[in-house]
């Protein structure tokens, strides 16, 4: 029997986020991709989900899910699992998906696994990759026949054509009880930030607490302005307040896979590898030649970060030029 | 107001690589020295600030873990909890992120919390789940990623960090209450608190006290299984140059060759 994996949807904006399609495509490698799209936007999304390798979708256009988060859809999703047997729900780890897969997997009895890097179902079962610290990969299971639950680390499979595929649509015929709605969203304040968005940017300069200030940063800036890119931080030195948290790459910030990554002054903490180490090319300038991050460095410079950078700013413009 | 916060003993990170054990596959405790989880000292600084400010109110630490968390218990009544309550007990060893939440849950109830603060993510598991399942057992809300926490009456409002900004958001008490890390700066124990935390109230309490059963929580309890341990993939070894005052051409040079500029 062919495996159903559900894959719950997230929109922005009226569109689906590209880390839903991420894992919906990697769904249907798996079996059958089934998705959920829930919210005001959902009826019209529905329908394009097929290009990315859904097969059926459930639609619930409420404005509920967007006034009120976590649980609305964790009712909703669990009124689902009751009335049908997936193998497994696939998430990507983000903010909300994060705090619905915790109380969708107490409510429903679920095995859950988090920070996945792949995953297989043969013959034998379930079989989940988990990276831990640096050196170690953990293979994992879920004990249980009945569904689980497995969260994916961010930008670990990428969007998937199915051309030409139509999705069955099915709507979710369900009333959002009151109890449901008590996490009120009150305001959505966006931070704009300029340049291309850190997730999306080719190229991506980031500065740590080797800087020595903040107002050294600006050389992060530049760089990263002059090859097109996007600058971003440790937590270090956003914790220092140099610079919003949206800066933040790391384990508990974003995660990145730019074609380049520079990483000035930092030192290489594997919460903060864990973020951007899936960059095709890593340069790393740090003045200890002991510096972990020399390890994961295709091109490593023992200096100083502060002298190196605005040469180098100079040099790649008098290059281009 | 009854105020708590969970918190946890880990490996330190700043002075251990944390191992898997192969036979138990379980994280190495023995031999590493273990701390109060850093995310937690700023989480517990979160909560001291809103038992202050909201007045009246008492802070107590709780955890789930081996008899030597005690001395992280200590660390956060030396930061200014009130009291500390341990949960332990042979059978909870090798829990996963649900009983976990279970348990802590059923300690929580009986203690009738108001406000019940969590770190995002736990340093050393961090599945970031015991959160969610803590207010899922309670039957209460969770407010998550908070940077900025206001209790107005018997509501709670926060500031909540999203990719893109934050959110302001609201929910009835109790509710459980997640600080997003580096939002709230740390107290530092004085030579006071750390005097006074010696006479601060500290109890520890049994599954059997919580009414649970041995057979539903640890190894027994758990829905995971590790199947194996392997070696992660190395990056191939880079080239490390010195900086000799060209290492900007250098830099450019490794740029051209590779297509990057
Ligand atoms: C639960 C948890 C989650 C975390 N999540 C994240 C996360 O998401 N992202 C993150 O980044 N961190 C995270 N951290 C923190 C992480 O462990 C490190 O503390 C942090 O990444 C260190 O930042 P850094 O490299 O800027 O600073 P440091 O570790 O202090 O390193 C500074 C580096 O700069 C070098 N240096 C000094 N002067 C110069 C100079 N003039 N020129 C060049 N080099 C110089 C030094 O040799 C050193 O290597 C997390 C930690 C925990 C416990
Ligand atoms: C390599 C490895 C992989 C694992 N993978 C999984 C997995 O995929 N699924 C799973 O269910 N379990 C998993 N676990 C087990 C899990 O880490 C433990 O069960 C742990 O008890 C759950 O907590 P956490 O550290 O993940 O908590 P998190 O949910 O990350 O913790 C968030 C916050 O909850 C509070 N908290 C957490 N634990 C306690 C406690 N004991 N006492 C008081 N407060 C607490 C703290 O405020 C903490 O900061 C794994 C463990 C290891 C070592």
């Amino acid at each position: 029997m062919a495996n159903t994996i559900w894959v719950l949807v997230e929109l922005e904006g009226g569109a689906p986020v590209r880390s839903s399609l991420e894992v919906l495509g990697k769904a249907a490698r798996l079996g059958r991709a089934e998705a959920i799209v829930l919210g005001s936007g959902a009826a019209e999304v529905a329908p394009t989900l097929g290009e990315y390798g859904a097969e059926k979708v459930y639609v619930h256009a409420d404005a509920a899910y967007d006034q009120y988060l976590t649980l609305p859809a964790v009712e909703t999703v669990s009124k689902l699992f009751a009335e049908h047997q997936p193998t497994l729900l696939l998430l990507p780890t983000t903010y909300d998906l994060r705090d619905i897969a915790a109380r969708l997997s107490m409510r429903n009895g679920m095995g859950l696994i988090t920070d996945a890097t792949d995953l297989t179902i043969g013959d034998d079962g379930l079989k989940v990759t988990v990276p831990w610290g640096g050196e170690t990969v953990v293979t994992a299971t879920l004990t249980q026949q009945r569904p689980g639950i497995v969260l994916t680390r961010p930008k670990a499979f990428s969007v998937e054509q199915y051309a030409g595929r139509t999705a069955e649509i099915e709507n979710i015929n369900t009333t959002i009880s009151a109890e449901s709605q008590t996490i009120r969203v009150i305001e959505t304040v966006e931070v704009k930030s300029e340049g291309p968005a850190l997730e999306d940017a080719a190229v991506v300069v980031s500065g740590g607490r080797g800087l020595g200030k903040a107002e050294n940063f600006h050389y992060v800036e530049e760089l990263a302005e002059i090859l097109g890119g996007a600058p971003g931080a440790t937590r270090a030195i956003v914790d220092a307040g140099w610079l919003p948290y949206s800066y933040q790459i790391g384990q508990t910030g974003k995660t990145v896979k730019p074609t380049l990554y520079i990483a000035a002054g930092i030192s290489g903490a594997i919460q903060h590898l864990a973020g951007m180490k899936g960059s095709k090319y890593i340069i790393a300038i740090n003045k200890d030649e002991h510096a972990p991050i020399f390890a994961n460095a295709d091109l490593g410079v023992i200096g100083d970060a502060v002298s190196i950078l605005p040469q180098l700013s100079t040099e790649i413009k008098r290059r281009k030029a | 107001m009854k105020m708590f916060v969970c918190i946890k003993q880990v490996p330190d990170p700043n002075t251990t690589v944390s191992k898997l054990d192969p036979n138990t596959k379980r994280l190495v405790r023995n031999g590493v020295s273990l701390v109060l989880d850093p995310g937690d000292e700023s989480t517990i600084s979160a909560a001291i600030k809103l038992r202050d400010k909201v007045g009246n109110s008492e802070l107590v630490a709780v955890s789930m873990g081996p008899a030597s968390a005690q001395e992280a218990m200590r660390r956060a009544l030396a930061m200014g909890a009130d009291r500390a309550i341990l949960i332990s007990d042979p059978a909870l060893a090798g829990s996963d992120a649900g009983t976990t939440a279970r348990v802590l849950a059923a300690l929580l109830k009986k203690e009738g919390a108001d406000v019940i603060f969590c770190s995002t993510e736990s340093t050393d598991g961090y599945t970031g789940m015991v959160p969610g399942g803590i207010a899922e057992v309670m039957g209460i809300p969770q407010l998550t990623f908070a940077r900025e926490i206001n209790i107005e009456g018997q509501k709670a409002v926060i500031k909540r960090v999203i990719p893109k900004g934050y959110q302001t958001i609201e929910s009835s008490l109790p509710a459980v209450i997640t600080i997003a890390s580096g939002s709230f700066e740390a107290i530092y124990p004085t030579m006071k608190g750390i005097m006074g935390a010696k006479r601060k109230p500290y109890s520890q309490v049994s599954l059997a006290d919580l009414g649970l059963e041995a057979s539903q929580v640890g190894e027994a309890g758990a829905r995971e299984q590790v199947l194996s341990i392997g070696t992660a993939e190395a990056r191939a070894a880079g080239q490390i140059i010195k900086d000799d005052g060209n290492a900007a051409q250098q830099i450019a040079e490794f740029l051209q060759r590779y297509q990057l500029l």
